[in-house]
């Protein structure tokens, strides 16, 4: 670090990391919204859950690192961390799980490699594998599709000692095709069920429609570049659309594909994490490529119905590889 | 019409161009006291002729260019020198450095000052000579001598000659305001310039928002002269972004224009070419723009040395501890940080702004903003990564020298990055890194011809003892001895050199 220069230029756009942080959680309301009309308020409980251990976890990392707290605490990395995460979870999942997945998404995820900015690994998706190997029924666990009501989340989430979580979990879509599939029943048949929507599944359709409407505000602002989420959705709908054409009995459709799970999430808000991105354009949109081909291959072959979570995470191990190679040349290189 | 072609990133900056744009520029007061660098240009610093207490006249040379790549440094007024040593100068690594101090005698007495010839017959050579002479440098803001420039474009095949018009930092108006009022010069040092290098085309290039500026030139060109407006984005003005916005080509990485047969001027390095060959007038004025929160922003024509807290006098300018003054415009400027400070050669403008609030400096997040508005397609998080890190060699494979720093990347940074500044200070660091390298190459030369030299001597000695083995001996001791003694000799004149050098 050198002396703290008045240096120029001695103008500045205005734009810091906290209103960066912020306009990423302002795109995350409708998204919220849709997924609290489908599922009820347990997303809610779940987001301020974490925020709530985030801020308390990035407050003890940062004292244990010395480092200047309120500072640290404003550049909002840590709620943005925690938003995906707890969007990422059931919204019924035990608050254990939540404490876990936080746990690790800042201490290792984030602090071990050196704070904001020094993390290799997607925070919130590192979080969310842990929590995973964890509590691998609970993580899978999804509320059936209804409105449930506060109470039943709030039984589910802090569940009395020795009483079993009395909601009712459903499969979702992108579960119901892959027990389905392996039972050897055709796409066409398993579409008939009731989690099957109009284009994806039921709720989730509409979900990934109202994330992926965050998602133009986050370009409409400039947070984000177009380069990863076009990428990432070309690459898994190009993969799922060669299968499909390959055999659209034991394939679902890639538009299907684009619409379920965390599929919008993913492409608009979780891939394109500046710190564990490619920040080359070329490098972006292989990145993104890499990531969209790697989802449909594990919701293909996967142990798991959606590989969002693992398909980042590889993915960013890729990364200063391809920032190595797609460096460009620049302005009057040979 | 010739056709324009973009170059990469850049911005859009809020101009602020209107608050001096219209207004006649006023010729400034003489000062009390002026200072005047030996340094105003790249290269090598001129050389002090005069001594305190010589009276000197407005236009004689007070330092004369030493070697090449150097310019001399001529009285701006007639006066008294009353010091000859380091005071503080418009640098943004330097802080002081040496000057000569002026003190006007009020009479402004020109030195004997000749016209050269008509200029379409003067030698190209001559010219050369003249345009140094008259200290002539680039006047756009980098200072590089002017007569280099030239002489690259008198042996080297020239295709198109660029004078430079287009101001694109926000604020400076001082080009724009010296085309308005001088558009004849900036016309006619144009016309030199290019018959000096014998350039097959010469394009005047200045911003579409320079409407003014471009009317009085059109009217004073013929079919010989194009005349350009460039779209308004930071950094138009800059060499290798216009050459790309007028040509389509690129200059090498690392490279010079002439590599592909451009030369380039600034509009002011036009019209003191004009001034230099139609009457022998050194550099000894510029137009700087005063701007920001003073009463009275206007362009001002200041002699070379006036102190800037002189021209924010002339300019009505309260001073307060809300405000910084800067040097230069808001994107490549430097903070004032004497009132001392003088006016330079290539001093455009001084800005008055309000303090704004201190934003801490943040780990960089790789959002990658820096590299879409790099106008060098740089990849700036890396080269501030590789800065940070000491990792220099890194930092020139990704093209630090390539960078022009004009601080596009750390405007838009969220995380408050001073980003130029760590460019700048690798650039210093590797430089001082070179030329250790370079002395450590001499002395492992050195080293390499020592020991060929006792190589030979001992061969000799070795021959040497088949013969009388006694005597030769002696004679090495005698010989020791007298080496020894010569060593000493020299190694004490050079100390005396060099604390004669230090005085």
């Amino acid at each position: 670090m050198i002396d703290k220069p008045d240096s120029s230029p001695h103008w500045h756009d205005g734009r810091t990391l906290g209103v960066v942080m912020a306009d990423v959680c302002i795109a995350c309301i409708p998204g919220l919204l849709c997924y609290v009309w489908f599922f009820g308020p347990g997303v809610l409980i779940q987001c301020f859950l974490a925020l709530i251990f985030a801020l308390l976890l990035e407050f003890v990392a940062l004292k244990l690192r010395r480092r200047d707290a309120r500072l640290f605490l404003r550049d909002g990395s840590a709620v943005v961390t925690a938003l995906l995460f707890a969007i990422s979870i059931s919204p019924a999942a035990a608050w254990w799980v939540c404490l876990c997945g936080i746990a690790f998404a800042i201490i290792i995820g984030k602090h071990a490699f050196g704070g904001v900015g020094y993390n290799i690994f997607n925070p919130a998706m590192a979080g969310y594998v842990f929590a995973l190997f964890c509590f691998p029924v609970q993580m899978n666990a999804w509320p059936e599709l209804s409105a449930h009501g506060l109470g039943a989340y709030l039984g589910s989430i802090f569940p009395a000692a020795g009483s079993a979580a009395d909601m009712l979990s459903g499969a979702t879509p992108l579960n119901e095709l892959k027990t389905r599939l392996e039972m050897m029943d055709t796409v066409s048949e398993i579409k008939t069920a009731p989690v099957f929507g109009y284009f994806g599944g039921t709720g989730w359709e509409w979900i990934n429609v109202t994330f992926m409407l965050g998602g133009f505000y986050l370009l409409f602002r400039g947070v984000i570049k177009w380069h990863i989420p076009v990428a990432v959705l070309a690459g898994l709908f190009v993969f799922s659309a060669v299968l499909y054409l390959y055999d659209a009995d034991t394939h679902a459709s890639p538009l299907f594909h684009l619409f379920s799970g965390g599929t919008m999430l993913c492409a608009f808000f979780i891939a394109t994490d500046p710190v564990t991105a490619s920040t080359t354009n070329r490098g972006r949109l292989i990145y993104g490529v890499l990531i969209g081909i790697l989802i449909g291959l594990m919701r293909q072959w996967g142990a798991y119905p959606d590989g969002v979570a693992f398909a980042v995470l590889l993915a960013n191990i890729f990364v200063p590889l391809i920032d190595l190679l797609t460096r460009p040349k620049v302005l009057g290189e040979k | 019409m010739r056709e324009l072609h973009d170059f990469p990133g850049g911005l859009l900056l809020e101009p602020h161009k209107e608050i001096t744009d219209q207004k006649m520029s006023i010729l400034h007061p003489l000062p009390e006291r002026m200072f005047l660098p030996l340094q105003q240009h790249i290269g090598q610093p001129a050389e002090p002729v005069v001594e305190i207490g010589d009276k000197v006249l407005k236009g004689q040379i007070i330092a004369r260019a030493s070697g090449n790549v150097s310019v001399p440094v001529h009285a701006s007024t007639s006066g008294t020198i009353t010091d000859i040593g380091n005071y503080p100068v418009p640098h943004p690594t330097i802080g002081k450095a040496p000057c000569i101090v002026l003190e006007p005698d009020g009479n402004d007495a020109w030195f004997d000052i000749q016209p050269t010839e008509e200029y379409d017959r003067i030698e190209p050579l001559r010219l050369q000579e003249l345009i140094r002479d008259c200290g002539i440098v680039g006047l756009g803001g980098a200072g590089f001598p002017a007569h280099v420039k030239l002489m690259e474009g008198v042996e080297n095949a020239v295709d198109t000659l660029i004078i430079n018009g287009v101001e694109c930092e926000p604020h400076i108006t001082c080009d724009d305001r010296l085309i308005q009022e001088k558009a004849s010069y900036v016309v006619s040092g144009a016309r030199m310039i290019r018959h000096a290098v014998q350039a097959r085309n010469c394009v005047i290039a200045v911003e579409d928002d320079m409407q003014l500026a471009y009317d009085a030139l059109a009217g004073l060109i013929d079919d010989d002269l194009e005349l350009v407006k460039v779209p308004t984005r930071y950094p138009a003005g800059g060499e290798k972004q216009l050459i790309r916005t007028l040509t389509g080509k690129d200059v090498p990485s690392e490279g010079l224009p002439i590599h592909i047969g451009i030369v380039i001027h600034n509009v002011a390095t036009a019209a003191a070419v004009y001034r230099a060959v139609t009457r022998g007038e050194p550099i000894v004025s510029r137009y700087v723009t005063v701007t920001g929160k003073v009463d009275n922003p206007i362009n001002l024509q200041v002699l070379i040395g006036t102190p800037v807290k002189d021209c924010l006098a002339t300019c009505g300018y309260r001073p307060s501890e809300n405000n910084k003054v800067i040097i230069g415009g808001p994107m490549m400027g430097l903070r004032v940080t004497s009132p001392n400070m003088p006016v330079i050669k290539t001093t455009n403008c001084i800005i008055i702004e309000e303090n704004t609030p201190d934003h801490p400096e943040m780990p960089c997040i790789r959002c990658g903003d820096c590299a879409d508005v790099c106008p060098e397609i740089l990849l700036p998080q890396q080269l501030y990564w590789f800065a940070k890190t000491a990792e220099f060699d890194q930092a020139r494979e990704y093209r630090l020298f390539d960078c022009i720093e004009c601080g596009c990347c750390a405007y838009v940074c969220p995380s408050h990055i001073p980003l130029v500044h760590y460019y700048r200070h690798a650039k210093s660091q590797i430089a001082i890194e070179d030329k250790h390298s370079g002395e450590a190459d001499l002395a492992r030369q050195r080293f390499i011809r020592k020991n060929e030299r006792s190589k030979i001597e001992s061969t000799d000695r070795k021959a040497g003892r088949t013969g009388d083995g006694v005597n030769q001996k002696q004679n090495t001791k005698a010989e020791k001895k007298a080496y020894v003694q010569e060593a000493l000799a020299r190694t004490r004149a050079k100390r005396q050199a060099r604390t004669a050098r230090e005085d």
